[in-house]
């Protein structure tokens, strides 16, 4: 498995060995579905993301293959209408946020030096519930019944009366259930981050990569009820006849989408957050030296998790709300652009004062502060409400946002796998291939949504699945069919690179970039323990300051190697000062257990067959009441 | 393109401007009968197309400053420079807050002033086009006519008309990128709008909220004409559609409003009182068939009314069981209702 | 927590010796008091819509031909969940002690006020529901979604309650493993605090 590590310093072989007997894991079939280990959990995160966001591209090649010439019959409305909808949804849900979560759970212990998340069990279970709730709304693809009303799904057009069937039912309730994963995962993060982080590393110590995780993960705990109430109260509606979207009864159908925004504009930061975390996490190593104004990175960071809850109505600047609350609104809008302007700031100014290393990564960078600033810009019109009265709903939004997600969490997360491939998988990646990689996607990118803002602005609205020839919009749809083409091409050399990496690459050292944070401390790929020592941390920078080193080898202590069991220490909250050793949870079929009886209890209520899904409710208390019985052992069991 | 005095604001002329979307545009060949925000027709379009100017002018300023430290960091900071240690806070706090905060404070106000410009809403006495959103057509209504048409509103060049908006399903989006920005029809609650044309002249529009699976063929035509020609038009509405003149556009009438078609389908002066789909007096001087699905001749007509299916799948109107001899007596009398 | 490990080195160095703070609170204080958080959010919004509802529906609330709800019962209710939480608190303390009786008393004595204020809920939807049904407009929606959805919480709690109550029948608890029990102690401030914001938007808000 490792490949350099020789003997560390600081732990003794015996000591070792004792540390992998209580962490590793022997293969068999039952230890790959009962793992809690963080790093497995966390590569099963972005293997599936990966694989929702292949089909969420597949979707979005089909399209631009529609629209690629006015008029064209490739694809029946109803089948680019599910497109574009499973498009969206897959995007933003199942690909984006779990990704960055995926990439958290392999990074945040090693990086805060712990050896796993502070609920390893829930962790495994919030991997769980997120693959079947994925599946759970992509089967509805091949049955034709896929969701057909959008990523944002607005009521009425989702009531039963215009949407018979069960496909936004997929939806609302693929949603609530994929939501069970993404806040126990939050929670998660938050709690790792608080108590689990090494004897040393006070909160001006901790890594920007972490800070933008944690952030995200209190955006994800308080905006993601509205998203869930919103699924609730439809999935209310259309199977028992309540009345919250329904005029003719009191109800209203702009309440689905304050609700909807209420999470969705904080769910816009919760994408890009963690890529703006990568940006500052990979940059050091390419600079050599510290991001920036630490200090002013990590307040923008917070501000923006705040902010973000006051600007939903910018979404919604064509219903006709009253005028005061749109100056408001567009006043919020308009602020929330500075947290990410000192962000970037810091940025620039760590490339001017440094020395640049160019490599794969850095060239991500550099595609990421092109187009998420493109992107920057044109989210500030917005904040206009006049102009974006005149621009929204039109192809100038999408490319916009296309500009912010790609740019502010594609082009991050691309700068990452680069990065940290050499930690995940042990092996160096091909810097050529890598490289035409980049010059694709950059270029793909570009030529895909720059025409875009054109038509746009020339008056082509969003979601048609056709257009008239006449009009002065083909010439810029095909560039942009063209542009995705060379787009997937790019993607596709990524992913060739990586299963070249995996089978050809060279062996990695353990830290081949000259990284600042405590990942590069361990093996590539890291031992199951991560740390055969906790590292006692001095520094914003512990792997490039002495005594951090120190206190892993010749400065050891007993009370750091903890190889007497499972693991790992609690710290305080804010100084992070040594509490205690905890024994960590150890692996268990009992979360995909949990996470099996809640597919059933979804799929049930979907088909309305009330009794099964009594059942499963009361198989998913049992489990519940099963996993958490107390035990006897003598230390405290997280999880 | 027109400047009318209204139109000349504070805000710099584009003339050079122009040239430069002119290269864009030339870059994606786009044609000029886009219906294009850039391009604006009247009062409302023309304020926001000069608040797009503004910002993309300062977008433009921004972009190449950042550009060039990055591009400055590329070219200099590599190779054999030493690493400098210092910690520029005032610079990120001035360069990434301070200067982002006037821009932005003072982008906001030009913004907050064009949003007021755009919700004075019209003098009493304005005229007042009542718009309704069907899936996927529109029905338009005049205040003071008794008649009703569809996907095709009539202004008086130059006077500021109010546009009362109503759904009659789910939420659609009434947009004429060179006239007004978008309003959206708000299932359950009603909505208001202007429309001024400086120019007359045609007008695009189109629904741009998603609203099912024909929201791309939900377009409709302002057409802008002088105040005696939209009288005029407003009167028409009053009077029984045009009556037939020759056999065949009688036996059309017959067969139209004895058949299937006057189910769903009105046509003033006849029995035809059908209220599903749009009413069709004027049919044969609409600018398209099916909300901008096929342009209006009688080819077209005979195919959407043959099967409409195959032309805008998903709409409403099932295929129609017309004989070979009858359907071109129907074509002959719908494309005489002018 | 009280536990703080037996690590020699932690307990006696300078720096443990300059903490301020008496320790952090344990991973299973934080899940839980996020989770609470987090379900708080859910109900801040699920009474944001009904206000917003309310007031886009106009003056008249409840609309035409439905009555305030009744007053009586609802603060009956309040009473019995409040008071439902000491002896809860008494029983957790009583295990910081290590008096397992005690705990065993309050969580008995717990569940059965509960269980009252359930029953009490459930004639109250019986009467209700003679003159109002989710169905009947979006008022009744509401309402029914409301007391409904805090009283599946209520449940929640009892069968939280009860499991504690069977864990503690088998000495499972002792001063130092009672995280479970402190958990269901928040749970209980969670479950008072939505309450009463239930029965002020619900009961009171429509008479002011």
């Amino acid at each position: 498995m490792s490949t350099t590590t020789g003997k560390p310093p600081g732990a003794s072989q015996e000591e070792l060995s004792r540390l992998e007997e209580h962490w590793g894991e022997r293969p068999s079939l039952r230890a790959w579905f009962s793992t809690v280990d963080h790093k497995k959990i966390g590569r099963r995160y972005i293997v599936t993301a990966a694989l929702f966001f292949l089909f969420a591209g597949i979707s979005a090649l089909l399209m631009r293959t529609q629209l690629a010439t006015p008029e064209s019959g490739i694809l029946s409305p109803q089948e680019y209408n599910q497109l574009f909808t499973m498009h969206g949804t897959s995007m933003i849900f199942l690909f984006a946020t779990p990704m960055f979560f995926g990439l958290g759970n392999f990074l945040v212990p090693l990086m805060i030096g712990s050896r796993d998340m502070a609920f390893p069990r829930l962790n495994a279970f919030g991997y769980w519930v997120f693959l079947f709730a994925g599946l759970f709304m992509w089967v509805s693809v091949p049955f034709g019944s896929a969701p057909s009303a959008g990523w944002f799904n607005y009521a009425p057009l989702t009531n039963l009366k215009f949407e018979p069937g069960l496909a936004i039912d997929v939806y609302n309730l693929g949603l609530l259930f994929l939501g069970i994963s993404t806040t126990v995962g939050a929670i998660n993060f938050i709690v790792t981050a608080l108590k689990l982080r090494a004897p040393g590393m006070s909160l001006n110590r901790v890594p920007l990569f972490v800070w933008a995780i944690v952030a995200t993960s209190f955006m994800v705990v308080f905006a993601l009820p509205a998203l869930n109430l919103d699924n609730l109260l439809l999935f209310l509606d259309r199977r028992f006849d309540t009345h919250f979207f329904d005029p003719s009864a009191g109800g209203n159908v702009l309440l689905w989408q304050h609700l909807f925004w209420i999470f969705g504009h904080p769910d816009v930061y919760i994408i890009v957050m963690p890529g703006l975390g990568i940006v500052s996490a990979v940059l050091p190593a390419f600079t050599r030296r510290g991001v920036v104004a630490y200090p002013l990175v990590v307040l923008a960071i917070v501000s923006i998790s705040i902010l973000s809850f006051g600007v939903w109505a910018h979404h919604m600047f064509a219903t006709g709300l009253p005028q005061l609350s749109y100056s408001f609104f567009s006043a919020a809008s308009t602020i929330i652009t500075i947290p990410s302007g000192i962000q970037f700031f810091a940025w620039l100014s760590t490339m001017a004062l440094g020395r640049l290393v160019i490599k794969v990564p850095l060239l991500f960078l550099i595609g990421f502060l092109v187009t998420f600033l493109i992107g920057g810009l044109t989210g500030a019109m917005f904040a206009l409400t006049a102009f974006d009265q005149q621009v929204t709903d039109s192809y100038f939004v999408v490319a916009h946002f296309h500009y912010v997600l790609l740019g502010g969490a594609v082009f991050p997360m691309l700068a990452g796998l680069y990065y940290w491939l050499p930690k995940v998988t042990g092996r160096m990646y091909h810097e050529g291939l890598g490289r035409w990689a980049f010059w694709l996607v950059l270029a793909g990118m570009q030529l895909t949504f720059f025409p875009m803002h054109l038509y746009g602005l020339f008056g082509m609205p969003r979601r048609v699945y056709t257009y008239r020839g006449d009009l002065g919009w083909d010439a810029g749809n095909l560039i942009a069919t063209i542009g995705a083409y060379v787009l997937a091409t790019g993607l596709l050399l990524v992913l060739i690179g990586v299963v070249h990496a995996i089978r050809r690459g060279r062996p990695a050292p353990n830290d081949p970039w000259g990284g600042d944070t405590l990942e590069w401390t361990t093996a590539s790929p890291p031992e199951s323990y991560n740390f055969p020592v906790l590292p006692q941390v001095h520094s914003l920078h512990p792997t490039w300051d002495e005594r951090t080193a120190e206190s892993t080898g010749a400065r050891a202590s007993q009370d750091r190697i903890l190889s007497e069991g499972r693991r790992t220490l609690f710290t305080s909250e804010l100084d992070a000062r040594y509490e205690r050793a905890v024994e960590m949870a150890e692996s268990s079929l009992i979360p995909l257990v949990l996470a099996f009886w809640l597919l059933i209890f979804f799929i049930s209520m979907l088909f309305s067959w009330w009794l099964v899904a009594g059942v499963a409710a009361a198989a998913v208390v049992v489990t519940m009441g099963v996993w958490l019985w107390p035990s006897r052992r003598p230390a405290e069991r997280a999880g | 393109m027109q400047t009318t005095p209204s139109a000349n604001r504070r805000r710099v002329r584009p003339r050079p401007v122009g040239a430069a979307l002119l290269s864009l545009c030339l870059l994606t060949g786009c044609a000029g009968d886009s219906p294009s925000a850039l391009n604006p027709g009247g009062a409302g379009a023309t304020r926001i197309s000069g608040l797009w100017w503004l910002l993309f002018w300062i977008s433009v300023a921004v972009f190449v400053e950042v550009m060039a430290l990055m591009t400055w960091a590329l070219v200099f900071r590599r190779g054999a420079v030493r690493v400098r240690h210092s910690q520029p806070m005032r610079f990120v706090a001035v360069a990434g807050a301070g200067l982002p905060f006037v821009i932005l404070v003072t982008v906001y106000g030009f913004g907050l002033h064009d949003l007021a410009a755009l919700g004075k809403s019209p003098g009493r006495d304005a005229p007042t086009i009542e718009v309704i959103g069907h899936r996927w057509w529109w029905e338009v209504r005049y205040q003071g006519a008794s008649g009703v048409t569809a996907n095709e509103l009539h202004i008086p060049v130059g006077e500021r008309v109010r546009v009362r908006l109503r759904t009659d399903d789910v939420l659609h989006s009434f947009w004429v990128p060179q006239l007004m920005p978008k309003t959206d029809l708000i299932a359950g609650q009603e909505r208001q709008t202007w429309l001024q044309a400086e120019r007359a002249g045609s007008y695009r529009g189109q629904c741009a909220e998603y609203c099912g699976t024909q929201h791309a063929h939900m377009a409709f035509m302002v057409v802008a004409e002088p105040r005696a020609d939209f009288d005029a038009w407003v009167g028409r509405l009053d009077a029984p559609a045009r009556a037939p003149e020759t056999d065949a556009e009688r036996r059309g009438q017959q067969a139209f409003v004895q058949g299937t078609c006057a189910a769903c389908h009105s046509i003033r002066g006849t029995d035809a009182q059908g209220k599903v789909g749009p009413d069709l007096s004027d049919v044969g001087s609409r600018w398209s068939i099916g909300a901008g699905a096929v342009p209006n001749d009688p080819g077209h007509l005979g195919g959407w009314i043959a099967n409409s299916q195959t032309v805008k799948p998903g709409n409403y109107m099932p295929p129609q069981p017309v004989s070979a001899d009858q359907l071109p007596e129907l074509i002959a009398y719908l494309q005489s209702l002018k | 927590m009280t536990d703080r490990g037996g690590i020699v080195a932690a307990a006696t160095g300078a720096e443990a010796l300059s903490t301020e703070e008496p320790v952090g609170r344990s991973t299973g204080w934080w899940g839980m008091v996020l989770f609470v958080a987090t379900e708080s959010t859910f109900f801040a919004c699920l009474l944001g819509s009904y206000y917003y509802l309310r007031f886009q529906v106009g003056p008249r609330w409840p609309p035409d031909g439905i009555g305030n709800p009744e007053l009586v019962r609802p603060l009956i209710m309040t009473g019995l969940l409040l008071f439902s939480s000491v002896p809860l608190f008494w029983g957790v303390r009583g295990i910081r002690y290590g008096r397992r009786w005690r705990l065993r008393a309050g969580l008995l004595a717990t569940m059965v006020l509960v269980v009252t204020f359930l029953t009490v809920q459930a004639t109250e939807y019986v009467d209700d529901l003679r003159t109002l049904t989710p169905t009947t407009d979006v008022y009744g929606s509401l309402y029914y979604l409301i007391t409904g959805f805090h009283s599946v919480h209520v449940l929640g709690g009892l069968a939280f309650v009860g499991w504690l109550l069977a864990a503690s029948l088998g000495n499972r608890f002792d001063p130092q493993h009672y995280d479970r029990v402190r958990n269901a102690g928040i749970f209980w401030v969670f479950l008072d605090v939505v309450w009463v914001a239930v029965l002020f938007t619900i009961y009171l808000s429509p008479r002011l």
